[in-house]
């Protein structure tokens, strides 16, 4: 087991490491100087020269990365180019909204998609399983925006039970700022409660077929015992990756619930920053998504070993 | 009062009826065996038993044990007989355990759940009942999973699972067809102690016939879904009545007409002090590498015209030797040549020359090809293959040869049984005329009638087409009648070579020895019954 967490954490650092350089290398070949950009079609060459050099960008590539890697490691991402603040700054004002959002928006997915996904396997082929075949097909066409917007009609609008938009931070309290990102929360878990139910299922389906649960059968396990008891344990390697790559889209891919319900969170900044040419800022967020995303996998990695013996030694 | 008594039980699944009117009975204490192919309902049988049939099965007769009728009891009543009343050994040990769990874990459940024991009593009695199948915890510690034992272990895992409460019935479907011949004579030996001792009754499915003649009580033979015959051993093998009886009986002791040739000393295929070594998984990041030899150190040859068996237990280096002589794995040491040309990294020219038939008739086809297409896939290993008519007809031919239709050509292979597709095997090996072919255990997974079949189909195209080949098996009754001299293998190593009567017949390395003495015999055949393969 020790052995296998070692593997996996070195092949964190290596992603990560190369990462970083794929992502610098990327966002040195994109067009466009930002010092000209910020200072408009009009500006002299000298004034972009000195801008150049205050922020930097005069310096040898190898140098900047180093200097950009360095500063990450130490928790300094640098200064925006178009906000003159730090980025570090920004980041944390906007990661306290996106990953709550995130997992806010996987715990509800994984609570739905578990009992859903048991009672659909455990009554597999009758009128049940039928109708959750259904609306998770439903669920899973419907884009999740859609999804945000007739919540809003009805939860907001309608009933008034919560507000349309924005986020009230956490100063007044959990519950209030839990409670202006239930909406946002749901509108993401839905299509992605879909997809884990139908996985589970199918999951949970296949490894009724196997032969150690017709041993269990014999030895006296109920239907029901046998699948909680036998079944789950050995369904929950699709179950887990589901959930890896879910997350990593949360991070990441809640950019239009995002704004639907303006909040200002992750996704939103990436998408200033790169209609402004602050390609700092894109770098480090994306570098800082990239990380969550290599963790998640990392944990993920680790939850199968320790949930089948057979991985622990690694290949 | 007998424990077991089955009156007129008919099962349909869905139209089809896979039991038909299948009566018998049983007594404390007493050995029966079901015999027949696949498919005649042995499996069926069990599970009607058990009550864990597929939910569209339709019931129809009696189940009487204890004098209950099971068919009328409810599921909950019925959890309650399994696993205490009635239990069951299947057949597959690698896959019959659940691979999360611990091997103490799954033992000590059955005594949680029917005898409401703590866990931790539970879990001493299990130690003391994996103990008494021969797994002490000096040797296979509780907390191990079933991927840390061998097949032989993981049965004997099964086992205690199953007599763990000392059932009345024991149902052991085909507990030692997954296993070698020393092991499955160990199993055996531990089935027929456990009956002695608690007096249980026992039913032993199994398709081989030498099994059941030191084991078995009663014997009934299935045919269809229905009991052909039934009575005491000793009467059966002395006077058998039913057509089909006799036609097992002489499929399983089937020798083929392949009388020995004798060749001259000149190389085909030359291996010498060839080695493979494997890395084991390191347990700690900073341990020194470990190394697992497969092969070490052999040589042998195969002259050309010869039919070479090789015989050994899994894990003894077999498939390694296999992979090793078609070039498909590399080799560290020594080397290998065919015709004097090095099979390692060679190219089509040599390869074309070894051709392969594998073990499962099920697995080793693309199932969207057409049998034509299948039957002619090594024609990209000849610079000229032919195409159009001339290929068509050569192919048409072929499949006459090894006992198709022409017309056969035109099918998909799942239209096909697995006897038959062991033709179409045989088919694709035999196209562009190679001057080796290997037969990799190439009859094991097949019943007794069809595998005496597949035997004198060997034995024809041995003769007509004169083949050289090497005939790997564990089986040792078949590798007698289709080879002129065969290698004993273990741990890597040849511990025996010869001339396979005499190597048979007059064993000298204690291994080969403990082999033939494990290996089941049939009986005599009675009189009137020839050993000749039922058409």
């Amino acid at each position: 087991m020790l052995q296998y967490a070692f593997k996996r954490a070195l092949s964190l650092c290596l992603s990560l490491c190369l990462a970083s350089v794929v992502i610098f290398a990327v966002v040195e070949i994109a067009p466009g100087d930002p010092a000209s950009f910020m200072l408009g079609i009009n500006a002299q060459p000298d004034t972009i020269a000195a801008l150049r050099a205050e922020l930097g960008l005069d310096q040898g590539k190898f140098v900047r990365y180093l200097e950009w890697t360095g500063g990450m490691l130490r928790g300094d991402f640098g200064t925006s180019y178009t906000y003159r603040s730090s980025i570090t700054d920004m980041i944390a004002e906007r990661m306290w909204i996106s990953l709550p959002l995130a997992l806010y928006a996987l715990a509800l997915s994984t609570l739905i998609a578990f009992p859903v996904g048991l009672y659909a396997a455990s009554t597999r082929g009758a009128p049940g399983d039928v109708a959750v075949m259904g609306v998770t097909q439903l669920g899973i066409a419907i884009p999740n925006f859609w999804f945000a917007m007739l919540l809003v009609m009805i939860f907001a609008i309608k009933l008034r039970w919560f507000s349309a938009g924005g986020f009230a931070g956490w100063d007044d309290g959990l519950f209030i700022g839990v409670k202006s990102l239930t909406l946002p929360a749901i509108a993401l878990a839905l299509p992605q409660a879909s997809i884990l139910s139908r996985v589970m299922r199918s999951a949970l389906i296949e490894t009724l077929s196997e032969d150690y649960i017709r041993t269990a059968r014999a030895k006296g396990l109920s239907r029901q015992a046998v699948l909680w008891r036998h079944a789950l344990r050995n369904a929950m390697i699709p179950v887990l990756t589901i959930i890896g790559l879910q997350f990593s889209f949360l991070m990441a891919g809640a950019i239009i619930i995002e704004q639907v319900f303006f909040l200002p969170g992750l996704g939103r900044l990436v998408f200033q920053a790169i209609t402004q040419r602050d390609l700092i800022v894109v770098e480090s967020v994306v570098m800082l998504l990239v990380f969550a995303v290599i963790s998640v996998n990392f944990i993920i990695d680790l939850a199968y070993a320790a949930v089948d013996p057979r991985l622990r030694h690694g290949p | 009062m007998s424990l077991l008594y089955v009156d007129q039980l008919n099962i349909k699944l869905g139209p089809v009826s896979v039991l038909k009117d299948v009566s018998f009975s049983l007594q404390q204490g007493e050995i029966l065996a079901l015999t027949g192919e696949s498919g005649s309902g042995k499996s069926m049988t069990a599970l009607a038993l058990m009550q864990l049939l597929p939910d569209i099965a339709k019931t129809d007769g009696r189940i009487l044990f204890q004098r209950e009728d099971l068919t009328t009891k409810t599921e909950k009543e019925l959890c309650k007989i399994r696993g205490s009343d009635i239990s069951m050994v299947f057949q597959e040990p690698m896959t019959a355990l659940n691979p999360v769990k611990t091997i103490s874990a799954q033992v000590s459940e059955t005594l949680i759940l029917h005898k409401g024991e703590t866990p931790r009593a539970a879990r001493e009695k299990a130690q003391s009942i994996l103990h008494k199948v021969g797994l002490p915890p000096s040797v296979v510690p509780m907390g191990r999973f079933p991927h840390e034992l061998s097949g032989g272990q993981r049965q004997r895992v099964v086992i205690a699972i199953a007599v763990a409460l000392t059932p009345s019935l024991l149902i052991a479907d085909e507990p030692t067809t997954a296993l070698d011949v020393t092991t499955q004579a160990q199993i055996l030996a531990l089935l027929k102690s456990l009956v002695k001792e608690t007096n249980m009754a026992m039913i032993l499915i199994t398709h081989d016939l030498a099994v059941v003649a030191n084991m078995a009580d009663n014997i009934a033979i299935m045919q269809h879904g229905k009991i052909v015959e039934m009575a005491p051993t000793q009467t059966l093998f002395s006077q058998m009545h039913h057509p089909y009886t006799k036609s097992l009986f002489a499929a399983s002791g089937h020798t083929v007409n392949l009388p020995y040739k004798a060749v001259n000393a000149d190389n085909l295929l030359k291996v010498t002090h060839i080695s493979r070594q494997y890395r084991l998984p390191r347990k700690h990041p900073f341990e020194a590498t470990k190394y697992a030899r497969a092969v070490s150190d052999v040589s042998f040859s195969i002259d050309h015209g010869e039919r070479l068996g090789l015989v050994g237990e899994s894990g003894c280096g077999k498939s390694t030797l296999t992979r090793a002589i078609l070039g498909l794995d590399p080799i560290e040491k020594g080397t290998i040549t065919l015709n004097g040309r090095d099979v390692q990294n060679a190219k089509a020219d040599v390869r074309r020359d070894i051709q392969v038939v594998f073990q499962d008739p099920y697995g080793s086809f693309n199932p969207r090809h057409k049998v034509s297409r299948l039957v002619c896939e090594p024609y990209h290993l000849l610079p000229n293959a032919p195409s159009g008519r001339v290929a068509d007809d050569k192919i048409s031919r072929l499949l006459e040869d090894v006992g198709l239709s022409s017309t056969d050509k035109d099918k998909y292979i799942h239209e096909f049984s697995g006897g038959q597709r062991q033709r179409i095997a045989i088919a694709r090996a035999l196209i562009i005329r190679p001057k080796l072919v290997i037969f990799d255990e190439a009859v094991s997974a097949l019943d007794v009638t069809v595998r005496a079949q597949i035997l004198d189909l060997i034995a024809k195209l041995a003769a007509e087409y004169g083949l050289s080949y090497l005939f790997i098996s564990h089986d040792l009754a078949v590798v007698r009648s289709v080879t002129d001299r065969c290698l004993v293998m273990r741990d890597g190593q040849i511990v025996e070579t010869g001339r396979t009567k005499d190597i048979l017949d007059n064993p000298t390395h204690d291994y080969t020895k403990k082999l033939i003495n494990a290996a089941p015999k049939l009986p005599a055949l009675p009189k009137g019954i020839t050993a000749h393969a039922p058409s």
